[in-house]
């Protein structure tokens, strides 16, 4: 008698769990694929799924930045651009500077965090509001790409071209280098959000930075890491970029920002920040993936409805996030 | 980049009598910026404050200056008063393209002989369409006003919404192409004259004139700023909070809208993909720049105004300097960081500390 009760109240506890969004969206991804598998032959096979990887590498990356930030309880306007101007800064340095790719690559990603940074510093130590100061980082990030050149340069370095053909075998299809380190990237930020001392200093300041910083943590430190992690995730993510493109480019990934915050809002962690997870990133980047290879294999309709579906996608999210709010209280 | 340091003191003690009056005067440091601007530009370009009369309009840099300015005017007293209450409307930009499109789909322009004589007339009287144009906007303004004060969404979240859907929708209006406008009189409204000057200035005067009256005639501005400065507060006092926060997204929205035709208007084409990009950063770059905090509370309309001139002035120097137009963006973040810093109280503690 009692278990179909203890059931119910299970089922009706669900909602209420904090990965409740988080499943939403692999449901929905689930369904998508299912769906694009009925609807169009050839679609439902592990190459879709692995290209969705390849073809988001840097997308991922750059969300799993992201999602540190908005955790934490800020936002950073910045990666797209930081990462338009990785790309050309790894280009002018191989193609114009002749370094070696290694130190090229390092020499990028400490760039990167250094950058993120410096605006994380602002933020914390000016109380300026994280949106006009990464938006102002946007700006710079972009003007300096034009700086070094306004022209997209090609790269031609042995190393980048290898990471761009190599195609790791795997059961079922191949996979580029580049979405594997995506993967490892995602892996250690999913240690690091919920295994470490960093981690929970982070959703503490996302919780509410008060109480944080009346428990003792390190919230200044906190702070200024989190948003260097974005920045070495967004320079990271413009390496990867540039594998894929093979180019350095200031029009690259014009946008990615906001696709990066599609992508954890609909992963399933509350802008407010304190809440979700860094997993969800990938779940949202892949959701973002299907949505533009669905509209691909149909063929009829146009690139914009990518922009409508997120569009509604967000805003369905914000307000299925806000109804849980509201009953939580 | 001038007008950070001007006055570091004298701006933290309000009755300073006369001339200090004068230069503590919430405009003043915007103005001072734009003065400095003025001033290199009068030492590099030859001939910069001359205004010529030909065919009865009057031409000059100024008025260029003015005249290229005026969407950006409209767009930053909309978010004027948006930033006011604390908030932020990212959404400007898809507006601009939304109510742009809508009227270049609706006017259109198709030849027609008269009497043997070519001509365009517009698909739909030019009236409807501008008001369907205005009607969007004002939807759109409606829509984030309905998730900010309604679902008290992030106002930076509601209306990234329709940042990356407007665009959408105005790509599905237009099928993706540029469509030209080849119907005459709807030209006026972005390149006409008027008594010698341009028409979107006038456009410009009487929103702003209207918007002013309705802020410092009514209680509407103090509301605005009760809402900026304590939201809670606010709301305890009487003030009617989601209302007012309604209000201010669809004024925003409207200006957006109005700012949209002005551009659709002026290239005689509507491009749904570029149309207002990043307007919504310029935006918000020139309320920053005219005094008004990003905090909430303290705002200045015409700071805001002057803000926009005073974007439209760099840009122009710049070019007429010879420095490639891309150096543009670094120049805006440098003076973004320095008016965000120079807002900042614990940035001014660090100079004020010193000589004590």
């Amino acid at each position: 008698m009692s278990a179909p009760v203890s059931t119910m109240s299970r089922v009706r506890a669900w909602p209420a769990s904090p990965y409740f969004t988080s499943l939403v969206t692999v449901v929905l991804l689930i369904a998508m694929l299912g769906a694009g598998g009925v609807a169009y032959r050839g679609f439902l096979s592990s190459q879709v799924v692995f290209n969705l990887l390849i073809d988001n590498a840097f997308l991922l990356v750059l969300a799993v930045g992201m999602g540190f930030v908005i955790l934490s309880g800020g936002i950073d306007l910045s990666v797209g651009a930081v990462l338009a101007l990785s790309t050309m800064l790894c280009a002018w340095l191989l193609q114009v500077a002749h370094w070696p790719a290694p130190a090229v690559i390092a020499l990028v990603l400490l760039l990167g965090a250094a950058y993120g940074g410096a605006m994380g510093a602002l933020i914390h130590y000016f109380r300026l509001q994280a949106f006009i100061v990464t938006l102002a980082g946007m700006f710079l990030a972009r003007g300096l790409c034009y700086l070094i050149s306004v022209e997209s340069i090609t790269i031609d370095n042995p190393l980048f071209v290898a990471m761009s053909r190599t195609q790791l075998m795997l059961p079922g299809g191949f996979i580029s280098p580049g979405a594997l380190i995506a993967l490892a990237v995602l892996a250690v930020a999913i240690w690091l959000a919920q295994y470490t001392a960093f981690g929970r200093a982070v959703y503490a300041i996302g919780g509410n930075e008060q109480s944080a910083l009346m428990m003792g943590l390190p919230v200044a430190r906190t702070r200024v890491t989190v948003y260097a992690l974005s920045g070495f995730c967004a320079s990271l993510g413009g390496v990867l970029f540039a594998f894929y493109m093979l180019s350095g480019y200031g029009l690259h990934a014009q946008g990615a920002e906001l696709d990066a915050i599609a992508a954890v809002v609909i992963g399933g962690t509350l802008l407010a920040g304190g809440y979700g997870y860094i997993a969800g990133a990938l779940s949202g980047v892949l959701v973002l993936g299907a949505i533009q290879t669905l509209i691909a294999f149909d063929g009829t309709l146009s690139s914009w409805w990518t922009k409508i579906v997120i569009g509604a996608l967000l805003f369905i999210f914000c307000v299925v996030q806000r109804l849980l709010g509201a009953t939580k209280k | 980049m001038s007008g950070v340091s001007v006055l570091p003191a004298n701006a933290e003690h309000g009755n300073k009598p006369g001339v200090l009056r004068w230069l503590t005067h919430p405009v003043a440091r915007p103005l001072a910026a734009l003065a400095f601007l003025l001033l290199v530009d009068l030492m590099l370009v030859p001939g910069f404050f001359k205004l010529t009369i030909k065919d009865g309009h009057l031409y000059g840099s100024l008025v260029d200056i003015a005249n290229r300015a005026a969407p950006l005017m409209l767009a930053a007293i909309g978010m004027t008063l948006v930033i006011a209450t604390r908030g932020i409307d990212i959404s400007v930009g898809a507006v601009v393209a939304l109510s742009g499109t809508m009227a270049a789909v609706l006017i259109g322009g198709t030849m027609v002989i008269q009497n043997g004589v070519p001509s365009y007339v517009s698909r739909i009287p030019m009236g409807w369409a501008l008001a369907a144009a205005f009607g969007a906007a004002l939807l759109c303004g409606a829509w984030n006003g309905l998730l900010v004060a309604g679902l008290k969404l992030q106002p930076i979240v509601a209306t990234l919404i329709l940042m990356v859907g407007g665009r959408g929708l105005a790509q599905l209006l237009t099928d993706g192409q540029i469509v030209t406008v080849y119907y005459q009189p709807f030209f006026f409204i972005g390149s006409g004259y008027l008594f010698g000057l341009p028409f979107s200035l006038y456009i410009v005067a009487v929103v702003f004139a209207a918007t002013a009256l309705l802020l410092y005639k009514t209680a509407l501005g103090l509301f605005i700023q009760a809402v900026g400065v304590n939201p809670v507060a606010a709301r305890l006092a009487g003030v009617r909070t989601a209302a007012l926060t309604f209000f201010v997204y669809v004024f925003c929205s409207a200006c957006a809208g109005v700012a949209g035709l002005m551009i659709c208007s002026n290239i005689k084409s509507a491009d749904a993909n570029n149309a207002g990009l990043l307007l919504e950063l310029d935006a918000i770059l020139a309320v920053t720049l005219g005094g008004t905090l990003l905090a909430g509370g303290r705002f200045s309309l015409a700071g805001s105004v002057v803000g926009a001139l005073i974007i439209q002035t760099l840009t122009y120097t710049i070019y007429a300097m010879g420095v490639p137009p891309e150096v543009n963006m670094v120049v805006k973040a440098v003076v973004v960081f320095l008016v965000c810093l120079s807002q900042s109280p614990q940035f001014r503690a660090l100079f004020v500390r010193r000589p004590a």
